[in-house]
């Protein structure tokens, strides 16, 4: 059998190419995102798409399930807040094809707005559960999911972590089963849960959990382990390994992969063979509670916490083993490195004229590579929550800053895929509210912070295929706002950005500015502009620092004087040139 | 046993494509390995740490503080913001090449331009390899990464894998000849040291 490293994102798309899937759908979030990016590599076996957001994706899998296809939909955890209502009942209807939800957790907040523990969701939605622990579980656990899937009449929800997704380690390939379609029979009563029927299915559904759980009991996805039994361990996922790492065989672990539901009998049976029983889990206390509802003592968060993500140190610190290790020190202190706008970044510009009005505006940010610009300079936003929220929170904001003679005017902004994802929906109640906001539309073509993938705009879709442009332009124009109320301008052009927010503050009604320019890291930008950048004269020169204010990350400044530090990736956007007022800086090589 | 090795350095530096060689070769040699990337900002010019793991059994990919064997760091400060992670008795193997932050280039924060000169001072197997500048004499200073990964297999002395061919499998094929050279310069950097 051939052996490769691959990520658990890489292992989870092999995986459900193995099984026979047939149909995908997800919408990008980091860590999840490179799930459907690695099945469309199958494409010719699975029909996969980015959805417009996380409910849509849950839909069409659920539709692809229901009609008997295997299907898989992937999201972050915060995605499956958004697909979180069809999935609860869903619940209910169980499946005809295999259905498989993976949640990509982000202990940590990596790259994420909050550390929620999506095992919750499993019970509560009454999921079958399963979380592995490295690349090969998460392929093994991945195929063993379907045929649970199918045999427990029951969706499965693949619960992983960031520490998951982008580890990589040895993955032993198999081959591709056959794809598993079922016949589509009418079902009403099963599939359509109107009161009278979702009632009798409640029924159902408990007694499928109770057989899953009885299953689970001798299930070759949990496993014991035993070494020394003063000390008993139960874990699952990723804190497996920082289990083992810092016990060793000092203790015996019982290692979950189905953590809902959670065999009982596993539990007290193992906890009876052990002196202590130490629970070892990122997050809420999702194990420890199954465990204490037994009556069954334990150390779990009162030791361990409840924030962040683990590694063995932290376990080991947290139950008092070894000693902390030395390290070295120096005196030099290393500067922070925050993550920015690329150089040449369209919001770039759009950050910059507005901080020249922000006392006259209270911006409302949203997720996205403009998260960014809440750092200084710009300090681009006053608050930022969810996926569309930039578009829906100033409709509230504007209001309560009414009722306290706060003249200020509320700014939202949000990309293009966000718009598509829920903008649409919070522009509608805008212009339905005659809210007295500007809601601007950050259209890069793309969606750019997970790493570029093809949006309901960009002609493009997932698999490469040419696909049905969505025009935002004319479903703005569609909701009967008033065309007067509208600007798109180029970002960059800052005199245009400059009279658009102008024209904004001074607007009454909902007004709406769509700045468009494509992403500066796509790569028919990168061509377009291959060996353009600008240069400084330095005998024009004087040192004023005025360029410095834009904060891009090819601009440096030593000797009293500004340079193009990092020509490579400067592509001559020009900027920093219409920040200039003595005609210092020029572009070069186009 | 288990060596651990952490890369660091900033986005776009190429930390990624370096550690996926160095795994290759070493899954080739039949060790258990794992590496861990935390990579959601680094188109953004954020800190990059690509953690790596090799043995006969590895259980967590993360490399914890004073765990790592050596560190390789692309970048000055990167060197020294990864130094808690460097194990008593490990080793630095680091580029002088300076790539300023945010902060430092609006002028909230100073860049230690004598961060070496400390990290020498503190720690007693620090090797400075060249490698920007030898890639740039070489063509591109794209293949800083490679010259990096040439340094550190010199420095794990690991045989058995032709790492030649597998720079060559790994890069873009126009790159091969200037990837080739760079890989070889920076082995003989450490190997002559």
């Amino acid at each position: 059998m051939k052996r490769v490293i691959m990520s658990g994102n890489e292992a989870i798309a092999r995986g459900a190419w193995e099984a026979g899937v047939t149909v995908a759908a997800a919408y990008p979030g980091t860590p999840s995102t490179e799930i459907l990016e690695n099945i469309s590599g199958y494409k010719d076996d699975i029909y996969c798409q980015w959805a417009n957001n996380e409910k849509v994706a849950a839909e069409i899998t659920i539709g692809a399930s229901i009609g008997g296809a295997r299907a898989l939909c992937a999201f972050k955890h915060v995605g499956m807040n958004v697909a979180a209502d069809p999935i609860f009942t869903v619940g209910y209807t169980g499946v005809n094809g295999g259905l498989v939800f993976v949640s990509a957790d982000d202990p940590g907040c990596h790259s994420s707005q909050n550390e929620q523990d999506n095992r919750l969701y499993a019970p509560h939605a009454k999921l079958l559960c399963l979380e592995p622990s490295d690349s090969q579980e998460c392929k093994d656990f991945i195929i063993a999911a379907y045929e649970l899937s199918e045999r427990f009449d029951i969706p499965v929800l693949l619960r992983v972590t960031t520490r998951i997704c982008h580890s990589k380690t040895i993955v032993e390939l198999g081959e591709r089963g056959s794809p598993k379609v079922k016949k589509y029979e009418s079902k009403p009563s099963k599939y359509s849960m109107l009161p009278a029927f979702a009632r009798l299915r409640h029924v159902v559904v408990e007694q499928n959990l109770s057989d899953v759980e009885d299953y689970s009991y001798s299930s070759p996805l949990n496993r014991v382990e035993m070494g020394d039994r003063s000390i008993g361990i139960i874990t699952s996922g990723i804190c497996y390994q920082h289990a083992r790492e810092a016990f060793g065989d000092t203790a015996s672990y019982l290692k979950l992969g189905i953590t809902n539901p959670i065999s009982k009998k596993l539990i007290k049976e193992f906890c009876a063979q052990v002196d202590k029983v130490y629970i070892i889990e990122e997050g809420e206390p999702y194990l420890e509670n199954a465990v204490r509802a037994l009556g069954i003592d334990c150390f779990g968060k009162e030791v361990i916490t409840i924030q962040g993500e683990l590694d063995a140190q932290i376990v080991r610190r947290a139950f008092g083993i070894g000693e902390e290790p030395e390290i070295y020190e120096v005196e030099a202190k290393a500067p922070a490195r925050p993550p920015v706008l690329c150089a040449g970044c369209p919001h770039r510009g759009f950050f910059y004229a507005m901080s020249k009005h922000r006392d006259k505006i209270l911006p409302v940010g949203d997720i996205g590579c403009y998260s960014l610009g809440v750092n200084p300079p710009f300090n681009g936003f006053d608050m930022l929550i969810c996926m569309g929220a930039g578009f829906s929170m100033p409709i509230g904001v504007a209001k309560a800053l009414e009722k306290q003679g706060d003249k200020r005017k509320v700014f939202g902004m949000l990309g293009d895929s966000t718009f598509f994802h829920s903008g649409i929906t919070s522009l509608i109640d805008a212009v339905h509210a005659e809210a007295n906001v500007c809601l601007c539309l950050l259209d890069n073509s793309i969606t750019a912070m997970t790493g570029h993938q093809q949006n309901a705009g960009t002609g493009v879709n997932l698999m490469g295929y040419e696909a049905p442009q969505i025009d935002a332009m004319k479903l703005i124009l569609s909701t009967g706002i008033d065309e007067a109320n509208i600007r798109v301008v180029d970002p960059i052009d800052l005199k245009a950005m400059d009279a658009a927010i102008t024209d904004a503050i001074a607007a009454e009604g909902t007004f709406v500015i769509i700045t468009k320019r494509p992403c500066a890291l796509l790569k028919e930008v990168i061509k377009a502009n291959a060996g353009a950048h600008c240069i400084v004269d330095p005998e024009k020169c004087v040192g004023c620092r005025a360029c410095m204010k834009i904060a891009c990350p090819s601009i440096a400044f030593e000797n009293k004087k500004a340079y193009i530090a990092d020509t490579a990736n400067c592509n001559a956007c020009g900027l920093c040139q219409q920040m200039c007022k003595f005609d210092a800086i020029t572009k070069v090589g186009k | 046993m288990t060596t651990s090795i952490l890369l660091t350095g900033v986005g776009g530096q190429g930390t990624i494509l370096t550690t996926k060689i160095l795994s290759e070769g070493l899954v080739s040699l039949g060790y258990d390995v794992k590496m861990s990337e935390i990579h959601g900002m680094s188109q953004r010019g954020g800190t990059v740490n690509t953690q790596l793991k090799f043995g006969d059994r590895v259980y967590a990919p993360n490399i914890g503080r004073g765990e790592a064997d050596i560190i390789v760091a692309f970048e000055k400060v990167e060197a020294l913001r990864a130094l808690p992670y460097l194990k008593k008795g490990g080793k630095i193997v680091m580029d002088e090449r300076e790539i300023y932050s945010m902060p430092v280039l609006i002028g909230q924060q100073q860049y230690p331009h004598e961060a070496a000169e400390a990290l020498k001072n503190a720690v007693e197997d620090v090797v400075i390899v060249p490698a920007s500048k030898i890639a740039e004499e070489l063509g591109s200073i794209r293949s800083q990464n490679i010259c990096l990964l040439g340094a550190l297999i010199a420095a794990l002395d690991i045989g058995g894998v032709d790492w030649e061919k597998l720079v060559a499998s790994s890069v873009p094929p126009k790159t091969i000849d200037s990837n080739v050279a760079a890989f070889k310069a920076g082995f003989e950097q450490v190997k002559s040291k």
